[in-house]
């Protein structure tokens, strides 16, 4: 039975809730109040009308424990759907990051090069500092701010990770 | 909405519609304590006579009290409270009822929109506080969602699990005017499963049919999905013929006098119970959530059992035990789906299995493992077994509807032991928040929705003082509530650990100083009694019984008593200590059991 899998997996889960106060607390309590991790978090309205919002996190446990995540999250009354992308199937997962680096001649000169090669943008500089835009997924832009730690990194600020399953899956 | 709104006539006060929206929702009582923010509502509530307010001494009592008018009658008990303490002081009730999932409604007073956030007089972030406290709760910002709100949050406390729902209600939302509008049937987002999968109902009864050793273990989903779902679950059991156990909440749902039941399970159930839920091999979970005073070890619960689990919150099913069969549904439907599927299967169950499954529950049973001895001569001691099975049968002789609440502690373990409960729905007790005060609170609201009826506290002199302040509003609404203590003169179950597990240094345990119990009772204008030895039980009992007032009745017992069967934390089903009168008390207590407790 999977049910007894001890393993640690990593879960990506999104959850469409009503867009109302309370709700990100709502969620955030159930994870802390019943010791569950939350390796990444990210809301946002996604209706036309504002009604709605996403919520994607990114959590680990082992089988049973997600599926006690799926299952709490699930009876909070303002929670429409909730879906664990992980297992459900492929799908795709991005994130958005800034990344400064401040620095002067060779060093400078590489971190551009590498950003070129990593598809960065640069959004800011000066002639001591850039700020890289990237998207991709987070193993990505781990890889990204590791490169650039050498080079003057300075500070960073992640979206976390925004998902959906591939091909006609919808939440 | 604007079709309901104009269908609805002309604006009115919040305070107005709130209430009008409670009448709808079928309230009849209310539990509260004025205050500054709640002044509206309670100037609502004198010009009318449809619902009634009961005026307690403490906001926690208010909650326990519509606890208990909820677990009475099956209605959902509705709460009033003022902004800032009143809100605080009702948080213990609304953990309570979560975690025994009771459906209640607490309406706060909030300080004016404008204000929230500035710290303002009587200012608490009650929807912040609640938050983890409720099943959901809801702050209302806007005149025209006031009546929606109420709506929807009976709906949500009654429906699916049930529990606890706070309102929070600025005053300017009460004071200005608002519109009303109808309960609509569905939520938008909240719909509780209620029907069984039949996929899984055919393979809970292919489990069960071919069981040698079948097992059902039942809880409070049973009583909470109504007597329906009792006699249902009682019908099953009765047509399988397969042994039953049930937890501390689910207490009633089958009648204790049948040969079937085999007692209650856990950590102060009986041996035939734990022992039979260790050794069988199929399992069949009603309504119940294998809580850790269940369990035991968990990773000796029940080895060899297949197991079959119905609850109608997801999250209950796979969160402490995998099952193999998860049934996500009302409790009542899934046994009348069980019922049919059983029924229709050409199957027969492994009788000779059977016979000789019960041949061992019996041997089980002969260990009487609940047995206690009690000297019946003149000026001996009480055993507090005893005294509850003495009340038990007096009360029987008097033959009315009786429904008995508890504390919390050893008096808690020993009336659920000892008192035996034929129907759902009358008895009361604090299970998974384990909240001493509790009991007498929760009679008041037993005895408001049941005048007529019988309603006894079985308390400890520890506990009862939690909540005392109550015989105030015992004496106000005349309320006949007996209070029946069983005073050793110690926080008993702690004694008790102290006993077995903290070589006996009984650090603040012991209840110096206590009142006089009669004297008490008749500062509150109800009779007061005492029985100090055992030839004086009946005769307290009987008088107890034949008072048509408010009754404390003080029972001094053995303070030396303590609850067994126990199996201690850490320790699994077949690990069980048996009492003195079973020749072995030490607790082989591992360190990792210690902080179990």
């Amino acid at each position: 039975m999977p049910m007894t899998d001890t393993t640690q997996r990593s879960a990506t889960i999104s959850v469409l809730v009503d867009n109302e106060s309370g709700v990100l607390a709502r969620v955030i309590g159930l994870f802390s109040g019943r010791g569950y991790n939350i390796d990444s978090l990210t809301v946002a309205p996604v209706d036309q009308e504002g009604r709605l919002s996403r919520i994607n996190v990114v959590t680990s446990g082992t089988a049973m424990v997600i599926e006690q995540i799926k299952a709490q999250l699930d009876r909070l009354v303002p929670v429409h759907r909730v879906a664990d992308l992980t297992k459900d199937g492929p799908h795709v997962a991005r994130e958005l990051a800034l990344v400064k680096v401040i620095g002067a001649g060779e060093k400078r000169v590489e971190a551009l090069r590498i950003a070129d090669t990593f598809r960065a943008r640069v959004v800011d500089t000066t002639m001591e500092s850039f700020v890289f835009e990237l998207t991709g997924a987070p193993d990505k832009i781990d890889a990204f701010i590791e490169l650039m730690r050498d080079l003057g990194l300075a500070e960073v600020s992640r979206s976390g990770v925004a998902a959906l399953a591939r091909a006609k899956r919808v939440i | 909405m604007s079709a309901t709104q104009s269908q609805a006539g002309q604006m009115q006060a919040g305070a107005e519609i709130l209430l009008r929206a409670l009448k709808d929702q079928g309230v009849e009582v209310v539990f509260g304590y004025p205050g500054g923010a709640v002044l509206p509502i309670y100037d609502a509530l004198f010009n009318q006579n449809a619902i009634r307010h009961i005026l307690v001494r403490h906001e926690q009592a208010a909650v326990h009290a519509a606890e208990g008018y909820a677990r009475s009658t099956g209605k959902v008990g509705c709460v009033l409270v003022t902004s800032g303490p009143g809100a605080t002081n009702a948080v213990t009730g609304l953990v309570d009822a979560l975690m025994d999932s009771i459906p209640i409604v607490c309406l706060t007073g909030q300080v004016p929109t404008h204000l929230i956030g500035n710290d303002a007089f009587q200012e608490a972030d009650t929807t912040g506080i609640t938050r983890p406290a409720t099943k959901h709760n809801y702050l209302v910002k806007r005149p025209e969602d006031l009546a929606r709100v109420v709506h929807e949050a009976f709906y949500v406390a009654r429906s699916g699990r049930p529990g606890p729902v706070v309102i929070d209600l600025p005053k300017d939302i009460l004071i200005g005017p608002a519109p009303y509008t109808e309960a609509t049937v569905q939520h938008a987002s909240y719909r509780p499963r209620t029907e069984p999968d039949p996929d899984q109902i055919a393979r809970a009864v292919a489990l069960l049919k071919q069981a040698k050793r079948p097992m059902v273990y039942t809880g409070g989903g049973v009583i909470n999905a109504g007597p329906e779902a009792a006699a249902l679950l009682t019908a099953f059991v009765r047509e399988t013929g397969f042994p039953i156990t049930q937890t501390l909440m689910g207490l009633g749902a089958y009648p204790a006098s049948d040969p079937q039941f085999l007692g209650m399970l856990g950590m102060h159930g009986t041996y035939e119970a734990n022992l039979a839920m260790h050794g069988c091999d199929v399992l069949l979970a009603v309504g119940a959530r294998f809580d850790d005073r269940v369990t035991g070890r968990l990773n000796a619960f029940s080895p060899e059992s297949r197991k079959i689990h119905i609850d109608i919150d997801g999250s209950s099913i796979n969160k402490n035990v995998p099952v193999e069969v998860p049934i996500i549904a009302d409790a009542g439907r899934a046994m009348a789906a069980l019922m049919a599927a059983w029924n229709a299967d050409p199957r027969q169950t492994d009788k000779p299995a059977l016979t000789a499954w019960w041949r061992q529950i019996d041997q089980w049973r002969e260990k009487q493992s609940l047995r206690f001895s009690q000297d019946k001569t003149k000026g001996a001691i009480i055993k507090p077994q005893y005294a509850i099975r003495r009340l038990h049968e007096i009360s029987r002789e008097f033959g009315r509807e009786t429904y008995v609440t508890t504390e919390v502690g050893q008096h808690q373990m020993w009336a659920a032991q000892h008192f035996p409960f034929e129907k759902p729905n009358r008895w009361m007790t604090s299970g998974g928040l384990g909240t001493m005060g509790y009991g007498l609170p929760a009679a008041m609201g037993v005895q408001i929705a049941h005048p007529d009826a019988l309603v006894v506290d079985i308390a400890g002199e520890a506990s009862i003082l939690m909540n005392i302040q109550e015989m105030g509003t015992l004496a106000q609404y005349r309320l006949p509530v007996k209070v029946f203590i069983l005073n050793n003169q110690y926080m008993g179950m702690v004694r008790q650990w102290q006993e077995l597990l903290h070589g006996s240094r009984y650090s603040e345990s012991y209840s110096a100083a206590l009142p006089d119990f009669i004297k008490l009772a008749d500062s509150f204008h109800a009779k007061g009694l005492r029985a100090e030895s055992v030839d004086q039980l009946d005769d307290v009992i009987r008088e107890m019984l034949a008072t048509p007032t408010a009754v404390i009745a003080d029972i001094a017992v053995d303070q030396a008593e303590n609850v067994f069967p126990m199996i201690p934390s850490g320790a699994a089903h077949d690990e069980m200590l048996l009492g003195p009168e079973h020749g072995a008390t030490s607790a082989g207590v591992t360190d990792a059991g210690l902080a179990l407790v």
